[in-house]
């Protein structure tokens, strides 16, 4: 186990011997990352299978843009958790901030707390998974991936949406533009249970609702006028 | 009839009844591409005083006159190094085809200048047709990756566009190829929005954090830009500074766009005469006047625009339409297609259709084809080293021997409108309107 010590080393130190290790020949691919203190940008822009542990509170972009890294946060994670992460993992053990795991292409995000607005913004791939509840305009243009809420989700869910596919297993407070209900078929049981075992979270996939896009503002059309 | 009886109305000119019309039988906005079609003060508006006496100017072809310029000084640990002012601006693969690009890279980096990426990524053509990339980093995040950040020479983080402030942009079905919708995560044919914001940061403050993030994961060696539409120019500059960009890059109201509502187009955002004024005003009130580099965009068209805006302040300029005016954009070749658009050569704006009669701004192989990579870089070649010849040529004339010695005192303006927003004196007398 490698430590790295906030306290002692700057974020920047921190980062460039994680980038130079992946580049390197360190044999040793576990990592902790210790008294974070809320500092932004930890554990940005990994591309190696490493597992790397913060132990205790991230502020920004914690383990953003990652590759085949596991990046773990034992507790509260910051806006923008795993922004744009590509594969891999990132987990946060506590709650996450804003737009978690915007814009994320691939790889799995789980958050054991809740997450805050905006969580899965613009989600281009990337399956996120949220023990908790999720706040308003979760999954806002949501374009690819699947977002799993085993709590509640706030209004405008899924406004605007593309191809993602969303479950709630709680309430939703509010449908955005173009989100609607579907029918969960056995498929999609089957995806959330896969989903929640890869999370590790206990639920019964049976219990969830499925929400995808009708499709209806895929292209400007005079019809739509009230949604713009 | 009596010919000179029948009076145009200047409220409702036969554009404008044309446009009631085409609103009143399709009851949505109108998109298109390019950029504001009305008058704005401009360039054009000023003129440079010469040397004679006062000031002796320097030898035409003989006398150095230096057109070097390093963007990213201010924390970059690889700045970049461009041999002229003139850089080429952010258009994304999609909005332009394959070979648009090409010939872009190819023809800059013969010049040894930048391009730009737009949203949707980095293509591989383009990054090996291009010497020195700036990969743009959008509300959209289409086709981001974080492999592409770390191949990039700099990164622009877009906060919005001269075309559109405050807006986000559109591609529209028509132009969505299967290569296109892989690169964007979406199905092909449908209507591509751009968000007018990004999804992860709001404010000054959170731009600080987000600049952070991007200089960690390519370990600060990338210069960072930001990219405004020129409205509260000052402040915007000032912000971006305080949340701590090596360049700015302030794009005004004329620069153009692939698609997007023509009320964005032609009634938000400054013209870029006084933008660039007030960025420097607001760079050099924090001391980062040269520190922080601004590099100004917004119809930006020959020599004598590159350097007016390098005289008032400027450290570079960026081109879009007018590079591609230089593949032929408008030009009275395949008249017949841009009668099918209905529009003209010179008249058309029509990039948000994907049917460009001249093979520009289209993923159609067939109207691609009329665009040959290698002569269209051979002609941005060209015209790159006419605005450079141009813009060194008036430096010279102001004797000058490098063209960011150039400065506003070097200048006049021939019309109330043009002296008060660069802040130079109307031309005869030592009045600046609003200023003395
Ligand atoms: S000629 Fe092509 S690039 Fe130029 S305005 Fe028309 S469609 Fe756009």
């Amino acid at each position: 186990m490698n430590t790295l010590d906030l306290e002692r080393m700057a974020v920047r130190d921190v980062n460039q011997r994680l980038h130079d290790d992946a580049a390197g020949t360190n044999t040793d691919q576990q990592y902790e990352i210790l008294n974070p203190m809320g500092r932004h940008a930890i554990a940005v822009g990994l591309n190696h299978p490493f597992d790397v542990t913060v132990r205790g509170h991230a502020g920004y972009y914690c383990g953003s843009m990652n590759k085949e890294a596991t990046v773990t946060i034992e507790g509260n994670a910051g806006v923008g958790v795993a922004e744009n992460i590509m594969s891999g993992t990132v987990h946060v053990t506590g709650y996450a901030s804003q737009s978690a795991a915007a814009t994320g292409h691939g790889g799995l995000v789980v958050i054991d707390g809740d997450a805050s607005a905006r969580c899965g913004i613009s989600m281009k791939g990337v399956d996120i998974v949220v023990g908790g509840s999720v706040g308003h305009m979760s999954a806002f243009m949501a374009q690819s991936g699947n977002l799993v809420v085993c709590g509640d989700a706030g209004e405008s869910f899924g406004d605007s949406i593309y191809e993602a596919q969303l479950f709630v297993r709680g309430s939703v407070e509010s449908l955005g533009a173009d989100c609607v209900e579907k029918e969960m078929r056995p498929e999609h049981v089957e995806r959330v249970r896969g989903l929640l075992e890869r999370a590790g979270i206990d639920a019964d996939p049976a219990a969830f609702r499925r929400y995808g896009s009708a499709r209806q503002l895929y292209n400007f059309k005079i019809g739509n006028i009230g949604y713009y | 009839m009596d010919e000179r009886k029948v009076r145009e109305s200047a409220t409702f000119p036969p554009h404008v009844i044309a446009e009631i019309q085409r609103a009143a039988s399709e009851g949505l906005y109108y998109i298109r591409g390019s950029g504001a079609k009305r008058a704005v003060p401009t360039f054009d508006d000023l003129v440079f005083l010469g040397a004679s006496i006062s000031r002796y100017p320097l030898e035409g072809y003989r006398e150095k006159c230096d057109t070097n310029v390093t963007i990213g000084t201010r924390y970059a640990k690889k700045p970049i190094e461009l041999k002229i002012p003139i850089t080429i601006a952010g258009m994304s693969f999609g909005a332009l085809g394959a070979n648009a690009k090409q010939a872009l890279g190819h023809g800059a980096s013969a010049m040894g200048t930048s391009t730009t990426t737009g949203d949707g990524g980095m293509t591989e053509e383009e990054r090996e047709a291009s010497s020195l990339l700036v990969y743009q980093y959008l509300p959209s995040r289409y086709g981001m990756e974080p492999d592409q950040l770390r191949k990039a020479d700099a990164i622009e983080v877009v906060a919005g566009q001269g075309a559109k402030p405050g807006g986000g942009g559109m591609l529209l079905g028509q132009k969505i190829t299967d290569r296109v919708a892989q690169m964007r995560t979406l199905p092909k044919g449908i209507d591509q929005r751009s968000a007018c914001r990004h999804p992860d940061w709001t404010g000054p403050d959170d731009l600080e954090i987000k600049i952070q993030e991007l200089r960690e994961i390519t370990d600060w060696e990338k210069p960072i830009y930001v990219k405004v539409g020129a409205t509260r120019t000052k402040f915007d500059t000032m912000l971006a500074v305080k949340a701590g960009a090596d360049a700015i890059v302030i794009d005004g109201m004329q620069g153009g766009t692939a698609a997007t509502q023509t009320c964005f187009i032609e009634d938000v955002g400054i013209p870029t005469l006084p933008a660039v004024r007030q960025a420097v005003e607001a760079l050099k009130e924090l001391d980062m006047h040269r520190e922080v580099q601004l590099i100004v965009s917004g119809g930006i068209r020959t020599g004598g625009d590159v350097a007016k805006a390098l005289a008032l302040g400027a450290d570079a300029v960026s081109i879009g339409m007018a590079s591609l005016m230089a593949l032929n954009c408008n030009a009275p070749i395949y008249e017949e297609d841009y009668h099918a658009l209905g529009t003209r050569p010179g008249s058309c704006h029509h990039c948000h259709t994907g049917k460009c009669p001249v093979g520009i701004t289209t993923q159609d192989p067939e109207l691609e084809k009329r665009l040959d990579p290698e002569l269209g870089a051979q002609r941005v070649r060209n015209y790159l080293a006419t605005l450079t010849l141009e813009c060194q040529t008036l430096a010279r004339a102001c004797g000058k021997s490098h063209v960011h010695n150039l400065e506003p005192e070097d200048m006049v303006a021939l019309t109330m409108e043009a002296a008060a927003m660069a802040r130079v004196p109307l031309a005869g007398t030592d009045w600046i309107p609003g200023w003395s």
